[in-house]
């Protein structure tokens, strides 16, 4: 039915750190070993011969990458995290809101009990959904290999349409941001056909802190509208150090649609999504400053 | 060739033996052991009918790949009621007629009880939320909503008496 391949089910991390280190493309065309989360973007490829790894090793039994804690004023979120996990979970109701926003309108029930962090972000999806919440929290993630660790800025994981950081014998172990202050929030929406069990046409983050009654630093990012999910870097550059008023916001807001570069597919077509980085930018921008003020 | 070992599902209660390719995904093998309540529909986790419960918590077996399922407890749409009692779900569904073709209906009650074990008193939006990976393709959702809303308010008053 679908490609031919072996399955490993270690228990341990570091057997499965050793396992993805072995080179084991012993045929030329397969994708060698693979990772396989909670698959529910890797079985489709799978059907569908986009992907042809000789093995996947499978992190089913791998219960230390799973959960939410906060260490040191630092919010750390192992990577086999489930959507569900997120979308009950007390520190990110608290703190990061709209990860619980993005997790509500991920997928469908199944699909959130058995999605996890780590295998939305490397999907390298542009309309992955946890994204851009995580790019807004200026997340970092640790990647893991039998050598050891290192930490990449989520900003600089993505490199291209479906090109990563991560090496073939790396796993996003972790993903972490610094606890959000007092005086901020951060907000998602996600514009699709339907409110669950759709692929995202534009979805877009904001996370804002303001200081003396100025938006001190802000952060957009974009989603489903760029070959990566990227953050509107002069659309921030123009709100922050200011007190937001409708003018700036709509100019920021227009700015942002400038900086996105969707194309036509069959979800939308590039000028409705450039038309809704532009109406989200702005509505999700001032209620953010509209909650905090 | 995929590598292929006996392991050993526990599905229903029952512990079942069986020989399984390390490429088949549980729906197959659920399907070859008679277990026909699970229902095949898109294959990429899109529909719902292939739904059935892990450890308590529902995932669509299209996606699932038998092995890594080996000494977890799965229970389809036929090992939910206890005894001769149909469970409250499968009562509600059948008395709010919310049931049409029923290729969905074994996904729907899987969803919903997956659901209820999270959130016994489910609003509209959590019940939206708890059923957004379940597609019905006759008719539409009132009155699997209602009868999920009923079912709740039975299984609540069960859990008072327990």
């Amino acid at each position: 039915m679908y490609a031919e391949f072996d399955l490993v089910i270690p228990s341990r991390l570091d057997q499965t750190l050793a396992i993805l280190a072995e080179d084991c493309s012993i045929v030329n065309d397969t994708d060698g070993t693979m990772p396989l989360a909670g698959g529910t973007n890797m079985i489709v490829d799978l059907r569908s011969h986009s992907v042809s790894p000789e093995r996947l090793v499978s992190l089913a039994k791998l219960d230390l990458l799973r959960g939410i804690r906060v260490v040191d004023r630092q919010v750390i979120m192992g990577g086999a995290t489930t959507i569900t996990t997120m979308l009950h979970d007390r520190v990110l109701a608290e703190h990061a809101p709209s990860l619980v926003e993005q997790a509500r309108v991920f997928g469908g029930q199944m699909v959130r009990n058995a999605a996890t962090v780590a295998g939305n972000i490397c999907c390298g999806s542009p309309a992955a959904d946890t994204v851009p919440p995580l790019l807004a929290l200026d997340a970092e993630v640790e990647l893991t290999s039998k050598e050891g660790s290192r930490v990449v800025p989520l900003s600089e994981f993505f490199l291209g349409y479906k090109e990563m950081a991560r090496r073939p014998d790396e796993l996003l172990t972790e993903v972490c941001w610094d606890l959000p202050p007092k005086s901020s929030t951060n907000l998602f929406y996600k514009l699709a056909r339907r409110h669950g069990d759709a692929i995202t046409v534009v979805g877009i983050a904001v996370a804002m802190t303001v200081e003396d009654r100025k938006c001190s630093t802000v952060r957009i990012a974009l989603g489903a509208v760029a070959p990566i999910v990227k953050r509107a870097t002069a659309a921030e550059a123009m709100l922050s150090g200011n007190a937001l008023t409708p003018e700036l916001i709509e100019a920021a807001a227009k700015r942002a649609a400038e900086e996105s570069d969707p194309i036509d597919d069959v979800r939308a077509t590039a000028g409705y999504r450039r038309h809704g980085v532009q109406v989200l930018t702005r509505r999700l921008v001032t209620q953010a400053w509209e909650r905090l003020c | 060739m995929s590598a292929s070992k006996k392991i050993t599902l526990n599905v229903n209660g029952r512990d079942r033996e069986t020989e399984v390719p390390a490429n088949a995904a549980l729906l197959e093998t659920l399907r070859m052991l008679g277990c026909f309540e699970v229902k095949s529909g898109c294959e990429k986790g899109d529909c719902g009918a292939c739904a059935v419960l892990v450890d308590g918590e529902a995932i669509d077996s299209c996606l699932t790949l038998t092995w890594t399922l080996e000494g977890r407890a799965i229970t389809t749409v036929s090992g939910l009621s206890k005894g001769e009692e149909s469970h409250p779900l499968i009562e509600s569904f059948l008395k709010h007629g919310a049931v049409q073709c029923g290729y969905c209906t074994p996904g729907l009650i899987i969803a919903a009880q997956s659901m209820l074990q999270i959130t016994p008193d489910p609003d509209e939006e959590d019940i939206r939320i708890g059923l957004s990976g379940n597609l019905c393709r006759c008719t539409g959702y009132t009155k699997v909503f209602n009868a999920v809303r009923e079912a709740a308010e039975v299984l609540r008053k069960g859990e008072a008496k327990a």
